[in-house]
């Protein structure tokens, strides 16, 4: 900001820019150098490789003079693969159910905590547990609840006999609904806790200011509190966001991603890794949650970057 | 996968003799070498050797190391104290790594690609030939030369890659059977079916009973490819089902479809939340007496950890349909084996390890834990056989043609995850829904697999 008082002498600016030392170029050299590398190494390479191996045919064996250009054919035989649509259908319902109701109901859950109520370090614990587990265990825990003879849930509602037996996890209508319920299980935690800490750090004096106007609890948050904290709710959006499109552990340990809980994530793997690999049309898969990923990365970076300098 | 022809038929009938006659050990060779209509490749001869596996491999000594996927712990055992015995014989010392059996699938081409161990546990079928297709075994012709008398042409077949080169040393098998309680049988005074017919029948006796007729899970999306293989077998005989698997016959074919057809028949006897519901919980379910049979490979005996209830189950080959096929008989029996990496660095001891696999003496000490499986050579000892494996060898012999598992005969890629266990639960999911636009479906995927 300094040299916007020096603008009209460019010369002296110059001079004054090289007045760098030689260590301090190196330092500034290998302090951008090393995570430009590592950006570029580990994150662009890969994504340009998947892209271009979409564009390829290959089982994943022999070097790279086994692999076979074969031009869109993958991209072709995307929209016939049976379980396309309906992975991509399942990662939208995914991310509207963590955007619109997990989401919503954690914030809700940091609101009422942050009122010191009693027991709230209790509460909070409770709420934060499924966190600290993996959601492959979470899978675990739930395919017990939702085991069709054995599962908690059915003996509580006393459906496990043939006839009216509810099957949680294997009817297509139900499994996507009672997997969410599981993953929200766990969203809400994440994001409470995540609130929580915004709103601790919310001035008091502002809420205190807002009561002596006047305003209801409900005012006071919508209209004061929730645009302070505006740095937060990106990130719980960005959060929400990236949770709901690599979602993949639980439905992997519950039957694979197959069956109704197909998701892009799952085919992606399922047709990477395995005995014989489809690593073309997987990574054709892959790039397509790519461009579904980079359309609230892009949204996001404008936003961030359009509102940097304040 | 086509020429797993009517060979295997006399030999696996002459298995079965062999272990009528109570001490086969020297007799089953003999009468096997003698009746192999096509056994000119091995031809050990009329003078067949006494036992198969005479110990060839000329002095292997140093180490070797193995890739086990024999994870859990019963198996593990077993195949440690084969491994130690084969140790004790040939003093090779061998490093075994367990990996995790779904871990070690997933993963086994780039293990097979990386620096696999020297030997390795494999499966019989087009899955042995697609590594060793891709040049990543090493070809054990040799071992199979001074071996083969030990086996029956049918095993000599499944161990044979498409270059007619053997890669495969068949360790045991087991067939997909329907499994019941015979306390439930003779308490109620069920008899064992033959027919579809009888078999409906005595479905709808069982659930005037209160029983489920046949326990049923498929959340793993496998265990129904059981079920497809054995009614395609039945119906349309086992030269169409290999045909289809190896995608010279259609999926959009009549045939194909008169098996689902013939599928949603069964799916009232079969239990609710099936899509749900793992094999294991599916076992319980037989286990515990709320179904009366379920049609699985005899790995569900697992299940019954009690020894009282182990020895409580039976079994009988599905029902036939009454069609031309029925004297086929034709059963799923896959074959789990072992097989030697492309660059072993002991090839000697690899060899070695491999000849002792061979024999029934080994095979024997692994199946003293693991009573749900029978050995596949034929120096076997049968007077070591618990009832129930005795019924499962009486049963493999008597069928006349033996596929390996649908996920074992065809390309992996079109039965994994995405592929026909997605399709048949899709099928299970709505057994009424329109067959000619699912079998299309099948069939573009097929297609679309080049």
């Amino acid at each position: 900001m300094a040299a916007t008082s020096v603008a009209g002498a460019t010369p002296r600016r110059r001079r004054r820019l090289s007045l760098l030392t030689r260590r301090d170029k190196l330092f500034l050299g290998l302090a951008l150098g090393i995570p430009a590398f590592a950006h570029i190494f580990l994150v662009w390479i890969p994504t340009l490789a998947s892209v271009a191996l979409s564009f390829t045919s290959w089982n994943g064996i022999g070097g790279i003079e086994n692999i076979e250009f074969v031009g869109i054919q993958n991209y072709q035989n995307l929209p016939s693969y049976p379980p396309f649509w309906p992975a991509l259908t399942h990662n939208l319902i995914w991310l509207a159910v963590f955007l619109f109701i997990a989401t919503p109901i954690g914030i809700f859950f940091a609101v009422l905590l942050d009122k010191d109520i009693r027991g709230t370090r209790f509460y909070q614990s409770a709420l934060y547990l499924p966190v600290v587990l993996s959601l492959a265990i979470i899978g675990f825990i739930w395919e017990l609840m939702y085991a069709p003879e054995r599962g908690f849930i059915n003996n509580v509602l006393g459906t496990t006999e043939q006839g009216n037996l509810i099957d949680w996890l294997g009817n297509r209508n139900i499994n996507l609904w009672a997997v969410l319920v599981a993953a929200s299980w766990r969203h809400i935690g994440y994001i409470m806790i995540l609130y929580l800490a915004g709103l601790k750090s919310v001035d008091p004096a502002l809420k205190e200011a807002a009561a002596i106007d006047g305003a209801s609890e409900r005012q006071a948050f919508f209209r004061v509190v929730f645009p302070v904290l505006r740095p937060i709710n990106i990130v719980v959006l960005v959060i929400t966001i990236i949770e709901s499109l690599r979602a993949f552990d639980i439905v992997y340990v519950i039957n694979r991603g197959l069956n109704g809980l197909e998701l892009l994530s799952v085919l992606i793997t399922n047709n990477i890794v395995g005995e014989a690999s489809r690593i073309g049309f997987g990574s054709a898969i892959a790039v397509v949650l790519l461009v579904i990923s980079l359309g609230p990365i892009l949204l996001y970076l404008s936003r961030a970057m359009r509102n940097e300098p304040t | 996968m086509a020429e797993l022809d009517q060979v295997r038929s006399v030999s696996r009938r002459t298995v079965l003799k062999g272990l009528a006659g109570t001490a086969g050990l020297v007799t089953v060779p003999a009468i096997i070498a003698a009746c192999g209509p096509g056994a000119a490749t091995t031809a050990p001869s009329a003078a067949a050797p006494t036992t198969g596996g005479e110990s060839a491999a000329p002095s292997a000594a140093g180490e070797l190391t193995f890739g086990s996927n024999y994870s859990d712990e019963t198996p593990k055992n077993a195949m440690q104290a084969v491994v130690d015995a084969f140790t004790a014989e040939s003093g090779v010392a061998v490093k075994v790594n367990t990996v995790d059996h779904g871990t070690f699938q997933d993963q086994i081409s780039s293990y097979l690609q990386g620096t696999p161990d020297d030997t390795f546990t494999w499966f019989a079928g087009f899955r042995m030939k697609f590594f060793a297709g891709q040049g990543l075994a090493t070809d054990i012709s040799d071992v199979w030369a001074n071996v083969g008398s030990n086996y029956s042409e049918a095993f000599k077949t499944a161990s044979t890659g498409d270059d007619g080169k053997q890669y495969f040393i068949p360790f045991y098998n087991y067939p997909w059977v329907v499994i019941y309680r015979k306390s439930v049988f003779t308490e109620k005074g069920y008899t064992i079916p033959t027919t579809i017919a009888e078999f409906t029948a005595l479905g709808d006796k069982m659930k005037t009973d209160g029983l489920v007729p046949m326990a049923f899970g498929d959340s793993d999306g496998w265990p129904a490819m059981g079920t497809f293989d054995i009614i395609n077998m039945r119906i349309n005989g086992y030269d169409y089902h290999v045909g289809l698997m190896a995608g010279t016959e259609k999926w959009s074919d009549a045939r194909t479809k008169a098996v689902f057809e013939q599928w949603r028949t069964l799916i009232p006897y079969l239990q609710e939340g099936a899509l749900g519901r793992t094999w294991q919980d599916a076992a319980q379910s037989l286990l515990n007496n709320d179904a009366g049979m379920y049609f699985l490979g005899t790995f569900a005996g697992e299940q019954a950890t009690d020894p009282a209830v182990h020895d409580d189950l039976d079994f009988f080959p599905f029902p036939v349909f009454g069609t031309q096929y029925d004297s086929e008989l034709g059963i799923d029996a896959p074959i789990d084996g072992f097989m030697v990496s492309k660059a072993p660095a002991n090839p000697e001891a690899a060899k070695a390890f491999m000849t002792f696999l061979s024999t029934g003496a080994a095979q024997n000490i692994f199946l003293e834990s693991s009573p749900n499986n029978v050995a596949a050579a034929n120096d076997a000892d049968p007077s070591a056989y618990t009832p129930f494996q005795q019924k499962m060898a009486e049963i493999i012999g008597n069928s006349q043609k033996i596929a390996q598992f649908l996920d074992r005969d065809t390309r992996p890629d079109f039965a994994g995850p995405n592929g026909m266990q997605g399709f048949l639960q899709t099928f299970l999911n709505d057994p009424d829904q329109d067959l000619d636009a699912y079998l299309g479906t099948i069939q573009s995927f097929w297609d679309s697999l080049g």
